[in-house]
Parts: C-alpha cells; sequence; structure tokens
C-alpha cells in the first residue's frame, strides 16, 4: 500500500518591536544574562502586563500580509503549566479570538506555485531560556516576554520538502514585511510540526504525532524524512501509531516519544483578566494597512510580466528591493525594459558594489541609463563603447550624449572614414584576405576587428562589415 | 490634647499645617500605641519604624520649607498598609509562608500617589493569607484580634487593617477588597471601609488574588477620611490596563451633609431569614435615620443574589490558581529543593502555602479543567454578567443600596476554622459588587449588646458612583454617634 503524510506547521516568530510584550525592557538578542528584565517579565508579586501596541500592529500587518482576516476583537488568555523557564508559570496567549484567521501563504515548489492554508496567526509571550549547567541549572529571562507570533498552518504539506520550501518562503515573507528579522541563529523563529501517515487517497487522518525541538528549517526537513518512513514503517509492519509527542534529536538525526496522549497538558485555558479585549479602529487598520508591502512572490511575478524579465532578473529584484524599485523608475519609461535590467544587474550593481556605495549616492539621473540605451539602439555608440560612458557617467554624473561629444566616443558611421580603416586593414593583413577569399568565412571578423582597432573602437560594426565584404568580392 | 494617634487625617492635617504638631510626634504617638497594643492585638506583622520616622522627619522638613497640605494633602500622615500592597524596599509576604523573606524592589502605583501626597506609608498590616479569608485566621504569622474582643476574629481578610485602625495604631490603612476584604473587617472592627468601583483605582503592585475582583480601597475612622484618600488613591494608570479614565472628583466635595431626595434601595433578596435580630434592628433604626435626614427609601430586587458565592468561588479560585503559580520556588520566596522541577515545586508549595490556599488553587484548577470549563467557568461568568445586570437595573430607580454589611458581628477565633462554607457566607453582603464591580461603603451603625461588638452598614453605588454613597455614608455617621465610640483599649494597654 502506498502512504501519504499530512503535515502542519506551527511556526513560532519573534516580532520586531523595540520594547517586550508587557513592559519597556529591550527586546534585544545577546545581552548578558537577565540584564534585559524588570518585575513585568520576571513575574514579581503584583505586576499587571500592558500590551505593546507596536506588536499589535506587527501582528495586524502579518495578518495583511498572510491574507488572514483581521479580528474585529481580539483577546489575550492564560494557558497554565509549570516550567522553570516561565516567569508567572502561565503564559499569556491568544486562544478563541486571536488577533487573526484564516490565510494562506503561495509559493513556488516543484515548477508551480503551491498553497499552504493557515488556520490563525496568534501574538504570545515568549518564554526564558534554560541552560543546564554541570551542577545545576539556570534561567535566563531577557527572552521572557518578547512578542512571539505563533503561525498555525492547515495540514496542506505533503512532504519534508514542502515543508521546507513553505518555511523559507513564510520567513521571506515576514523579513519582507518588516514583522520579523527571523534570524535561526538567535531563536528568533522555532518551529513545532505535527505529522500523521494514511493510506494514499484517504480522507481520514492518522495519529496526529507532534514533533519539538528542531532548531532550523533543515532540522525540520530532516526531522520529516526520518519521522514519515518511521510512521509508515510501523503501518506496514501492522503496528499502530498513537496521539504522541515527539522530540527531534539533531545529532543523532531520530525522533523520540517524550509523552503520550494521556500524558499531554491540560493548559486551563480562561481570558486573562489584566488586559482589555482588543477591537481596532478603521483608522488604526488603515495606518497598518499603509504598511502593507508587496510580496515576494507577488513581485516576481510581476517583474516576469510587466518587464518580460526571465526569472532570474525578477528573483535578483526580490532579493534586493531598492535595486528592484530602482529598476522599475527606469524600466517604467522604457522600450526595452530588459535592456535597463541588464545594465542594472550587470553594470550599476557591479559599479556600486565595487565602490562600496548605495543608490542615494548616485550622481546620474535614472534617465541617464535610458538616454545610454537608447545611444546604443540608435547606433551612436557601440555597446562596447557604452560599458567606457556608463563608467564616466557613474563617476561624473555627467550625461551620456556629453561624456559621448566630450571624449570624441561617437561611433564613426561615415563611409569614406570607414572605407580608408577598411583600406588600411586589408592592406595590412594578406594572409586573412587571402583566407577570406578561399572561402573561410571567420577570417572577415578578424578583418573586421582590425577595422575596429584602427579606428578606436568607433567604427560602426556592422558598416564596416558591409564595407569589408563589398570590398572583398570576387 | 488627644493623643495624636487617635486622630483622624482631617483633624491631624490641621494641627500639622498649624505646626502646632511635627509628623515626627504623630508617627511616634502611632509606634508607641503599636509598642502598647500589638503584642496582643497582632494588626502588623512587621515594622519598619526607623523607616516610618525618616519619612516623618522628611515631611516636617518639607513642612518646615512651605510645603503645603493643598498641594501635598497628605504631608506627615501616617498610613499603615496591608501586606499584600509592594512597598519598594520593604518585605511583602501576602501573610505566607511562601515568599520567604521576599522584599519587593519597586512601589506599587497606590504607594506612589500616596508618597507624592506626602503620607509617611508603613507597616505591613496582617491578613488572610494571599487575601483569602474573612477572619484574618489563614495568616502564617498568627491572628488578629478584634480591638472590641481579643477572643473574636476582626474579620478579612483586611483584618489587620481594621484592627489597627480602630485601635488608633495608626491614622489611616489600606486595605484590598476581593469579596468584601475591607467592608467586612471595616464592620467587624467598627471603621469606615471603602472598596471603589473596579478600575477606579490602579491594581499595579497589588499581589493579585483575583484580578477581576481586586480593588485597592482603605479603612478610615470617618468618611471625610476615606473620602480625602480615595480623591488621592484614584485615576488611571498606564501600568494597569484595567484601571479606567475617568476624571477623578474632588470626592470631599460632596459630603454636603445634604441626602434630600436621594434614593435609597432596600434589595429584598437580602431581608432574608437568619439575618441576626441586632443587625436587623440596626438596619431599621439606620433606615430610619436616613428618611429622617430625607431620603427616599423603597425595595429594589437583585434576583439573582443566591448564586453570587458560587459565583464567586468560581471566578475567584479560577483566577487565584494562575495568579498564584508563580510562587515555585524558582526566582524568589521559600525554595524547598527537590530532585527536579516538580518535585521543587510541589516541596515548595506544599510547605509554603497553607491550607485555605490550597483549597481555593485546587478548586480554582478543577473548574477550569478540560471538560469542566464549561459547566463552571463559562457559566459563573454569564451569571455573574446577570449579577451586574441586576444593580445596573436596581439603579435605574434608586442612587444606592443599602445593605447589612456582614449578616453577624465578630465571631469567635477558631469558631468557623474548620466549616469553610460557613466561613464563605459571611461574604453574602458584600461579595456581589465585586462581581458587579460597583463601589461600596461600610460604616459603624451600631453595636450588639452583649458582648458590645460593632455593626456595620453597607451602601453600594454605581459603577464610579462613589461621591453618592461617600455624601449618604457621611450624612448618616454625622447625624449618629457610632464612629465616636472606641473600643475600650486602656484595659488592653495594661
Ligand atoms: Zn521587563
Amino acid at each position: 500500500m502506498e502512504y501519504e503524510a499530512v503535515i502542519g506547521l506551527e511556526t513560532h516568530v519573534q516580532l520586531k518591536t523595540r520594547s517586550k510584550m508587557w513592559c519597556g525592557c529591550p527586546n534585544q538578542f545577546g545581552a548578558p544574562p537577565n540584564t534585559n528584565v524588570c518585575p513585568v517579565c520576571l513575574g514579581l508579586p503584583g505586576v499587571l502586563p500592558v500590551a505593546n501596541e507596536e506588536a499589535l500592529r506587527l501582528t495586524a500587518l502579518t495578518g495583511m500580509l498572510l491574507n488572514c482576516t483581521i479580528a474585529p476583537r481580539a483577546k489575550f488568555d492564560r494557558k497554565n503549566y509549570f516550567y522553570p523557564d516561565m516567569p508567572k508559570n502561565y503564559q499569556v496567549t491568544q486562544y478563541d479570538l486571536p488577533s487573526t484567521s484564516g490565510g494562506y501563504v503561495d509559493f513556488e515548489f516543484q515548477g508551480r506555485i503551491a498553497r499552504v492554508r493557515l488556520t490563525r496567526a496568534h501574538l504570545e509571550e515568549d518564554v526564558g531560556k534554560s541552560f543546564h549547567f554541570e551542577r545545576s541549572s539556570g534561567v535566563d529571562f531577557n527572552r521572557a516576554g518578547v512578542p512571539l507570533l505563533e503561525i498555525v498552518s492547515e495540514p496542506d504539506i505533503t512532504s519534508a520538502d514542502m515543508a521546507y520550501e513553505y518555511l523559507n518562503a513564510l520567513k521571506d515573507i515576514l523579513v519582507y514585511g518588516g514583522v520579523s528579522d527571523c534570524d535561526m541563529e538567535k531563536g528568533m523563529v522555532r518551529c513545532d510540526v505535527n505529522v500523521s501517515v494514511r493510506p494514499k487517497g484517504s480522507s481520514q487522518l492518522g495519529a496526529k504525532i507532534e514533533i519539538k525541538n528542531m532548531n532550523s528549517f533543515s532540522g525540520v526537513r530532516r526531522a520529516l524524512e526520518y519521522e514519515i518512513p518511521r510512521q509508515i514503517e510501523v503501518l506496514r509492519a501492522g503496528g499502530r501509531l498513537h496521539q504522541s509527542t515527539r522530540r527531534w534529536d539533531d545529532l543523532a538525526g531520530v525522533t523520540e516519544e517524550m509523552r503520550s496522549k494521556e500524558h499531554a497538558h491540560d493548559y486551563r485555558y480562561f481570558p486573562e483578566p489584566d488586559l482589555m479585549p482588543f477591537e481596532p479602529s478603521q483608522a488604526w487598520l488603515a495606518e497598518v494597512a499603509s504598511r502593507v508591502v508587496e510580496l515576494p512572490l507577488a513581485r516576481k511575478q510581476r517583474f516576469m510580466r510587466d518587464y518580460q524579465l526571465p526569472p532570474a532578473d525578477a528573483q535578483t529584484f526580490v532579493w534586493d528591493v531598492p535595486l528592484g524599485n530602482y529598476f522599475e523608475s527606469v524600466a517604467r519609461h522604457a522600450r526595452n525594459p530588459k535592456a535597463v535590467a541588464n545594465w542594472v544587474i550587470n553594470n550599476l550593481r557591479a559599479k556600486l558594489a565595487e565602490t562600496q556605495t548605495g543608490l542615494p549616492d548616485l550622481k546620474f539621473p535614472p534617465t541617464a541609463i535610458l538616454e545610454l540605451i537608447e545611444l546604443v539602439d540608435s547606433g551612436k555608440i557601440s555597446t562596447k563603447i557604452a560599458q567606457e560612458v556608463f563608467a564616466e557617467m557613474f563617476a561624473s554624473g555627467d550625461s551620456p550624449a556629453a561624456i559621448v561629444d566630450r571624449k570624441g566616443l561617437a561611433q564613426v558611421s561615415d563611409t569614406a572614414a570607414i572605407e580608408a580603416f577598411c583600406d588600411q586593414a586589408i592592406a595590412a593583413n594578406p594572409g586573412p584576405v587571402a583566407d577570406y577569399k578561399a572561402g573561410k568565412a571567420a577570417a572577415l571578423n578578424f578583418l573586421k576587428g582590425q577595422v575596429m582597432k584602427l579606428s578606436k573602437g568607433k567604427a560602426n560594426p556592422a558598416l564596416a562589415g558591409q564595407i569589408l565584404e563589398r570590398k572583398l568580392k570576387p | 490634647m488627644r493623643m495624636l494617634n487617635r486622630l483622624t487625617i482631617s483633624e491631624l492635617v490641621t494641627r500639622l499645617a498649624s505646626r502646632e504638631v511635627s509628623s515626627r510626634a504623630a508617627t511616634q504617638a502611632c509606634l508607641d500605641q503599636i509598642e502598647r497594643l500589638d503584642g496582643r492585638l497582632h494588626a502588623f506583622i512587621s515594622l519598619d519604624a526607623d523607616h516610618a520616622l525618616a519619612q516623618a522627619d522628611a515631611a516636617d522638613r518639607a513642612l518646615a520649607l512651605g510645603a503645603t497640605h493643598a498641594r501635598q494633602p497628605l504631608l506627615g500622615v501616617p498610613i499603615g498598609i496591608k501586606d499584600v500592597i509592594a512597598v519598594k524596599g520593604q518585605p511583602l509576604n501576602c501573610a505566607s509562608k511562601i515568599l520567604g523573606r521576599y522584599v519587593s524592589p519597586y512601589n506599587a502605583t497606590v504607594i506612589n500617589k500616596l508618597q507624592a501626597a506626602g503620607a509617611v506609608v508603613f507597616g505591613r498590616l496582617n491578613m488572610d493569607e494571599f487575601a483569602m479569608g474573612s477572619s484574618t485566621e489563614n495568616s502564617a504569622f498568627g491572628v488578629t484580634r478584634n480591638p472590641w474582643d481579643l477572643s473574636r476574629i476582626p474579620g478579612g481578610s483586611s483584618g489587620g487593617s481594621g484592627a489597627a485602625v480602630v485601635a488608633d495604631e495608626c491614622i489611616a490603612a489600606l486595605g484590598s477588597d476581593t469579596g468584601g476584604s475591607i467592608r467586612q473587617p471595616a464592620a467587624l472592627c467598627g471603621c469606615v471601609g471603602l472598596k471603589p468601583s473596579y478600575g477606579r483605582v490602579s491594581r499595579y503592585g497589588l499581589v493579585a488574588y483575583a484580578s477581576s475582583l481586586d480593588q485597592i480601597g482603605c479603612f478610615s475612622k470617618d468618611v471625610r477620611d476615606a473620602a480625602i484618600l480615595l480623591e488621592i488613591l484614584s485615576g488611571v494608570d498606564p501600568a494597569d490596563s484595567t484601571s479606567v479614565p475617568q476624571p477623578v472628583p474632588h470626592y470631599a466635595a460632596s459630603l454636603t451633609g445634604d441626602v434630600k431626595g436621594l434614593r435609597l434601595g432596600l434589595a429584598k433578596e437580602y431581608m432574608v431569614g437568619g439575618l441576626d435580630a441586632e443587625i436587623k434592628a440596626a438596619i431599621d433604626a439606620a433606615v430610619a435615620q436616613f428618611e429622617k435626614l430625607g431620603a427616599r427609601v423603597t425595595e429594589v430586587s437583585l434576583p439573582h443574589t443566591d448564586y453570587a458565592i458560587a459565583t464567586y468561588y468560581i471566578i475567584a479560585t479560577a483566577e487565584a490558581s494562575a495568579n498564584l503559580a508563580r510562587f515555585d520556588g524558582i526566582r524568589y520566596g521559600l525554595r524547598v529543593e527537590g530532585a527536579d522541577p516538580i518535585e521543587l515545586y510541589s516541596k515548595t508549595r506544599g510547605a509554603g502555602f497553607g491550607p485555605e490556599v490550597k483549597r481555593r488553587i485546587i478548586l480554582g484548577t478543577y473548574v477550569l479543567s478540560s471538560g469542566y470549563y464549561d459547566a463552571y467557568y463559562l457559566r459563573a461568568q454569564k451569571v455573574r454578567t446577570l449579577i451586574r445586570r441586576d444593580f445596573l437595573k436596581a439603579f435605574e430607580q434608586v442612587d444606592a443600596i443599602l445593605t447589612p454589611t456582614t449578616p453577624t458581628a465578630a465571631f469567635k477565633i477558631g469558631e468557623k476554622a474548620d466549616d469553610p462554607l460557613q466561613m464563605y457566607l459571611s461574604d453574602i453582603f458584600t461579595i456581589s459588587a465585586n462581581l458587579a464591580g460597583i463601589c461600596g461603603i461600610s460604616v459603624p451603625c451600631g453595636f450588639t449588646r452583649e458582648p458590645k461588638l460593632p455593626l456595620g452598614l453597607q451602601l453600594l453605588g454605581k459603577p464610579f458612583g462613589e461621591e453618592t454613597i461617600l455624601r449618604l455614608a457621611h450624612a448618616y455617621e454625622q447625624s449618629t454617634p457610632w464612629h465616636k465610640e472606641k473600643p475600650p483599649l486602656a484595659a488592653l494597654a495594661g
């Protein structure tokens, strides 16, 4: 029997706010242990939380970026469980009225666009971090109370690779939207996996098994690459799977059971009485909506469609947003946007890198690139000379026409002048001339090169070719 | 001149402002009274006399430099603090063993407000552990005794606050009220106890028992002092999301003595059989007195009254089960080591919490458990809404509701200790106000004959209707002798 996997992901993402979720402590990675703490995030007796509005805004923004419904009324709840890294031994989260619900992520997967639907994205607080020493343990509460977004997917993922691509796409969107830096090494993204297997084509779900403790996207992929065949093997051997939680051991590359359903936590959720329900106004939502940016995939598709760019060029402008925006400001007025892309990607980007400068430092106006392309297209200068003009234009900010004039770089299309160069080239190279006459067509290119050399690159190469051909005709 | 510790806030302020007396002398008078009485009364868990006197000296210096009570209404006035409100640099125990030698590193908002007003903030007043109880018998530091009869309880949970004010160990005191914890001990000790509307006073720095019910309030020797304190304590606090941005009136201005035409409601559900005959007589007399003052008394109905206690014990314990989870021995307070975190938790909490606290945590954990949530917690929230509606509807007909504060006078220590249900019933008249979020005040309304024990009447007002109940309470107080009576402390002092 063939089996298929059904996978859902719960992705935790730290929001990019200046301060923590309930207090004014900095939301900052890397400070010495227990220095970014105060009575509130340490859960000292008597403290109360005050919701960080920027975290609420970033949550709504994420909802908008992920096509979710933004709740007209959201509230916070307490999730009760004891753990040494939990200052209050309850986590403030959103249970039945999350800030956002529904939505989806579209991404490129195996040559097509795949869609993973989302259940919800809700806001909660991060917990501290436990450390275990030889004889004792410690907890660093710097992370406690950092705003955390939990993005829960529907079980739409069918393979380890698809889970991996989904996570990367999600990360790109969140980084792109300015919601999170998603720095895995700093623990800004963490992921739990729910996976079950079932006979292919079956509509019933198998026993749901949760896997925890992956600390990278590739860890998620590896855990699934281990777990899916494991589950199939159990079923093939006639065994049964039961609902449980397993722990991924990254070193050993295996999952191990942590607890079965009978030992599942009863989190005893109830509404957080210290916080009022949140009901965003239209004006508030409009302000958040003004921060919505175009998503990576949409941008790529638009660049390919509107400017007829190949996928690689479009992808370049997705990765480098300012460069893409610059490209658009030029290409919008161009007859041949691909030529603009070539100049921006091959020349401009290289020059910027070489001179360690940025787009705001450019000395020439965006229209100069159009002028340059026009000079080439009209035959006024050769592509090769254009490189030189661009370099000069980049350095001085002068217009391409002015540079061509000043340096006398205009292409020579004067037939008489080119004829003279051709005569010189024919006279100086009897060998190749003989070769050409004997039928070696390639020899003409050599002679054309000699004409260009004699003209210091300014001869119109097409014209030179025509004249040489005419002169060498038997 | 009367002993300074016996003065009210307004009396002491007059003398301080005229530089007739010093804050140091007033504070020392309180400390002396504590020295004389508290060994037997046990209203205070601990006391930092040096800290109190240093604040008094600072107040005296400020007065010498021209500071005025117009700008700092409590300048130099010693105010006692219930051991559930955080004061920077002072112990915070909530009358529990579990906090060990914990010292608060920050001030509650009300403490900042009192200190900004110039008060001498001092002492850790005894209470039922984590404010859970009605008798102060649940304190891990020993029971507080009623100043009128040392064999009786002072009420609770703010029993220390009530006893200290009545015994003149401080000029006034702060307490907290989750189901009657200010009004009930005020009634049983014989002073004024005010529970403000939910959201009126910031809860930041009040160790939470039941967050949606808790409210900080005050104990005072008369209604005017309650008005003065409320004005200082009130106001929206950016650190408490549940505090309400409602303007703070000049409460003392509402004490006009004129209650003509004000409508007073008697809840028919509260006038049930089983009410102590002496209390009934006292309430009847009070009603007659209000009528004499020109108030109109009518009957109102609060049909869901019967469900209040059950509703309260579901919501309060559910919230408490989470609020008290932080006391785990990991970061602060008592720690009993264990082989792993779970063992450490259970040993620490097993040793640190008293039986009533454990009972409520277990009850709260149960009502929130999977499979029971809908039947208990969710239903209780619905009933709570109905109870609030009862009051809002009644307040369409009347300006305030008059009830006894307690069903009986102070009972004997140990009398109800083994019967938690009987104990819970002693809050029957006070508990609904917390569920409804409304305000309430208890004022002395007489005494039982033998033994002579104080009785209190309660006035309940609309949300943010403190002006009305203060006005009524003040007019009644000023037309009756009860608030002037003092317990026979001389006998205690020997
Ligand atoms: Zn903090």
